[in-house]
């Protein structure tokens, strides 16, 4: 049965979809057909543009160029409104319901029945509506429940409830297990199955390829924004899934290091040397399976890899002292340190260039120089008054040193490009001692050439005998720049890797839950 | 910086308008009253100022006066009280920096909206006064005439009035702390992204907490003051409004409500605009009653212009 469903008319078509974005070419002449009654997974790496492709079809983006047929002709989406008025309906990964309001509410928000004319009044009837709806998706609670009372599993039930209450027959889930239970994850699997009785067709983003696997009828795998390739229901494998999101040749941009070394002698990740940095058993999400251990050596870059929501910015966040850590310890060259606020991550020589460096890292009112003294300022204190002279020397030393394009050092950082940002970001730090340098997507959305300069820059800083950890979605930088790799996965580390073991299909097998293998 | 000069010529135009527009108003006398009244409502526009520019908001100022000036003229007149000038200045003084202490532990530690933690300030500050006086006025009478001289009435210094000389001394030290020492750098850093700050090792909390102590404390001066001058205090009512007097003079200055932008001479400049637009109302003979009504217009104008301003130089930027 499954087989014939590819070859019938599809009821969905898309061909030849492209879509950029300033900077960024997401999608390049796509094309995905989906049946009646069919479940297709689209699988790729972060950025390779599934949620893109999704949206296209859900109505949020406009594609720039290629063609959309539902039900054989063609159509304009333009808005989700319209694709609904399809059938097509949209559950993004962040829920969007009115918290407030009850369930019934949000099943009707925007299209209630009413009574008064303009008075608008909404009819009582809304309530027995809901609850036919929600019988049917088994969601047992009432339907005046308010939606911010509900399980995230029992929330996303109340969008899919939406969604068939809008006749949809076509439902697009955009990873929608990340936040659920395996409970939760099982009922929704029976549910999906239930609607594709009905003949209810399914796209489903997922990086958990186990999922993928379960309820697939067909795979569709997307790389660099375009189709990587196809896989039949009997041909899905772990294996398979992972060699076709990975399966390009890796371009030779990166200069791995600024003297072209492997590790040299005397600065091999795991020789006898005591580590810089220790992580002894921290426990940071409750939803940990196990503790996590790993420690770094002055003078290596540790890559960290891991699909989004594997948890690494939550790690990286709580070495920092952001974030409370449940249990374990941090050790910086084999001393405990407490660790309550970034300031006293800071004083032990652990500084971070957060993920988010709009949110956490930038004054983008203030100036270049006062962002850069900012977290040297108690240095820079000549009886409590800022030393202008030093603060002024101390900015223009670090423009000079990482390049930053500006014509002046009193320029508000917000005005600056995202690659001179990312390097204000950084430059704050290296007025200070440092022991471990974290690296939160330093690279994400910045330009080639500042790309480059910032590899550089990490290398010089692991020359001088610190320990850096980068973590990065991009699967080519971290083979580019990393002296070994870990890899998280669902808030665990998965593994690590060595140079010699380090390859995009093991990462991706250690990211993707796959068995590790030393 | 053009924005403070805009300010400062529209203060000048204020001023030349007024002096034209009545005779009355060219005399020393109505400029040294002008003198005197801004330099006690800078006090408090200061203490709002600094701790806009955190990205906080205090509505309890007014309550705040009301309750210090209470308690200020009980502790020296009270027949169980008669405490020395200067013991029951420091008191209020410490009384002072406590409810700013509180305001900014609730806001800081517990992550209640300041909005909601200063409007109960609000309530709970001018009950307390009433309930303190026994809801009747309380007058300083004949006594503490020294005081009263040197600290309000028409002392003053190379012709300045004395209120005006203690304000600007607040706000020389003011524009150190804020715009050269480091602590300063935290207060702009903490209202321009709090998060990035904290990411910077800055102790965000403890610099919040310092801005709404130094925020109550100079509320707790300007009442010490404002009784000398007044030489009574009426529980109900005395410091209604103050607050809002406060930080509209903050904010026609140039501090943002989004935190993290503003100056002390912002904040004399637009204190002083303040000021100068309720006499400016009576010598046009616009009814007194209108007042408030002068004040609020001329505030939305100047957001309006600001705004406009803004999203011009936006737009060509």
């Amino acid at each position: 049965m499954a087989n014939t469903v590819v070859d019938a008319l599809p009821l969905v078509e898309a061909s030849g979809v492209s879509k950029s974005f300033p900077g960024v070419r997401a999608l390049q002449d796509v094309s995905l057909r989906l049946a009646a009654g069919e479940t297709l997974c689209v699988v790729g790496e972060n950025g390779a543009g599934k949620s893109t492709l999704m949206k296209i079809l859900g109505g949020v983006y406009t594609a720039d160029s290629g063609e959309i047929r539902f039900d054989g002709a063609p159509v304009e989406l333009g808005s989700v409104d319209a694709a609904q008025r399809l059938g097509i309906t949209l559950i993004h990964q962040e829920l969007n319901l009115a918290d407030s309001l009850d369930v019934a509410g949000n099943l009707f928000l925007g299209r209630e029945p009413r009574w008064g004319g303009p008075l608008g009044i909404i009819r009582r009837s809304i309530y027995s509506d809901a609850l036919v709806v929600m019988q049917r998706l088994g969601l047992d609670c009432s339907p005046r429940t308010p939606v911010s009372r509900l399980s995230i599993g029992q929330q996303q039930l109340v969008e899919i409830a939406r969604a068939i209450s809008l006749d949809s027959r076509v439902l697009i889930l955009d990873e929608p297990t990340s936040s659920l239970t395996q409970r939760e994850t099982d009922r929704l699997f029976e549910v999906l199955r239930d609607l594709k009785r009905d003949g209810v067709s399914i796209l489903y983003i997922s990086h958990r390829l186990a999922e993928v696997r379960e309820i697939a009828d067909r795979v569709t795998v997307l790389r660099d924004g375009r189709n990587a390739g196809e896989l039949k229901r009997e041909e899905i494998s772990h294996d398979a899934i992972v060699r076709l999101m990975v399966g390009r040749e890796v371009k030779q941009f990166f200069h791995r290091t600024s003297s072209g070394r492997s590790p040299a002698p005397g600065m091999t990740t795991t020789n006898g040397a005591s580590p810089v940095f220790e992580s002894r058993g921290l426990v940071v999400q409750s939803g940990q399976r196990r503790p996590i251990r790993f420690s770094i050596h002055g003078g290596e870059i540790v890559g960290m890899a891991g699909l989004m929501g594997a948890g690494r910015t939550e790690l990286a966040e709580a070495i920092f002292g952001v974030r409370p850590l449940l249990s374990g310890e941090v050790a910086v060259d084999g001393k405990t340190v407490v660790l309550r606020s970034p300031a006293d991550a800071i004083a032990a020589g652990i500084f971070l260039v957060p993920e988010d460096r709009r949110l956490q890292g930038l004054l983008l009112a203030q100036s270049v120089k006062e962002n850069i003294s900012l977290p040297s300022l108690d240095r820079l204190n000549h009886l409590g008054l800022v030393a202008r002279g030093a603060e002024r020397e101390l900015a223009e030393s670090m423009r000079t040193r990482l390049n930053i394009r500006t014509p002046h050092v009193e320029q508000l950082a917000g005005l600056l490009s995202g690659g001179n940002q990312q390097k204000i970001v950084i430059a704050k730090w290296l007025a200070r001692s440092c022991r471990l340098f974290i690296l939160d997507e330093p690279t994400r959305g910045i330009d080639v050439g500042a790309k480059a300069e910032i590899y550089g820059l990490m290398r010089e800083l692991a020359d001088q005998g610190m320990g850096v950890l980068m973590i990065s979605s991009d699967l080519e930088e971290i083979l580019g720049v990393s002296d070994r790799v870990l890899v998280m996965h669902q808030g665990d580390l998965a593994g690590g890797l060595t140079r010699d073991e380090m390859t995009e299909e093991a990462i991706m097998r250690l990211a993707t839950g796959g068995e590790t293998h030393s | 910086m053009k924005k403070l000069l805009g300010l400062a010529a529209f203060l000048l135009i204020l001023y030349l308008l007024m002096l034209f527009a009545d005779e009355s108003a060219r005399s020393l006398s109505n400029h040294f009253n002008l003198g005197k009244r801004i330099g006690l409502y800078g006090i408090i526009s200061l203490g709002a100022g600094m701790l806009i520019i955190t990205g906080g908001i205090d509505l309890s100022i007014g309550s705040v006066v009301g309750f210090c000036c209470t308690v200020f003229a009980l502790l020296l007149t009270h027949p169980r009280c008669q405490w020395h000038p200067a013991a029951a200045i420091a008191a209020v003084l410490g009384i002072g920096a406590l409810i700013g202490l509180v305001n900014g532990l609730i806001v800081a530690k517990l992550k209640v909206q300041a909005f909601v933690v200063t409007l109960c300030g609000l309530f709970i500050y001018r009950g307390a006064s009433r309930w303190l006086a026994g809801d009747t006025v309380q007058g300083l009478g004949n006594s503490f005439v020294a005081w009263k001289y040197w600290l309000a009435k028409s002392h003053d210094v190379l012709g300045l009035p004395m209120s005006l000389v203690i304000f600007l001394a607040l706000a020389a030290v003011a524009t150190v702390f804020l715009h050269f020492s480091i602590y300063g750098r935290y207060f702009f850093a903490i209202g321009s992204n709090e998060q990035a700050a904290r990411y910077a090792g800055v102790a965000t909390d403890r610099y919040r907490i310092l801005a709404y102590v130094l925020c109550s404390t100079l509320a707790a001066f300007f009442a010490v003051l404002f009784l000398m001058e007044e030489n009574s205090v009426q529980p109900s009512s005395t410091g209604n409004f103050f607050e809002l007097y406060a930080i509209a003079g903050a904010v026609l200055g140039g501090c943002s409500l989004r935190g993290g932008e503003g100056s002390v001479l912002g904040v004399l400049i637009g204190t002083a605009i303040i000021r100068i637009l309720p006499t400016f109302t009576q010598m046009l003979k616009v009814p007194s009653s209108l007042e408030y009504t002068v004040i609020g217009t001329a505030l939305l104008l100047g957001a309006l212009l600001d705004e406009l301003l803004r999203r011009r130089s936006q737009k060509r930027g």
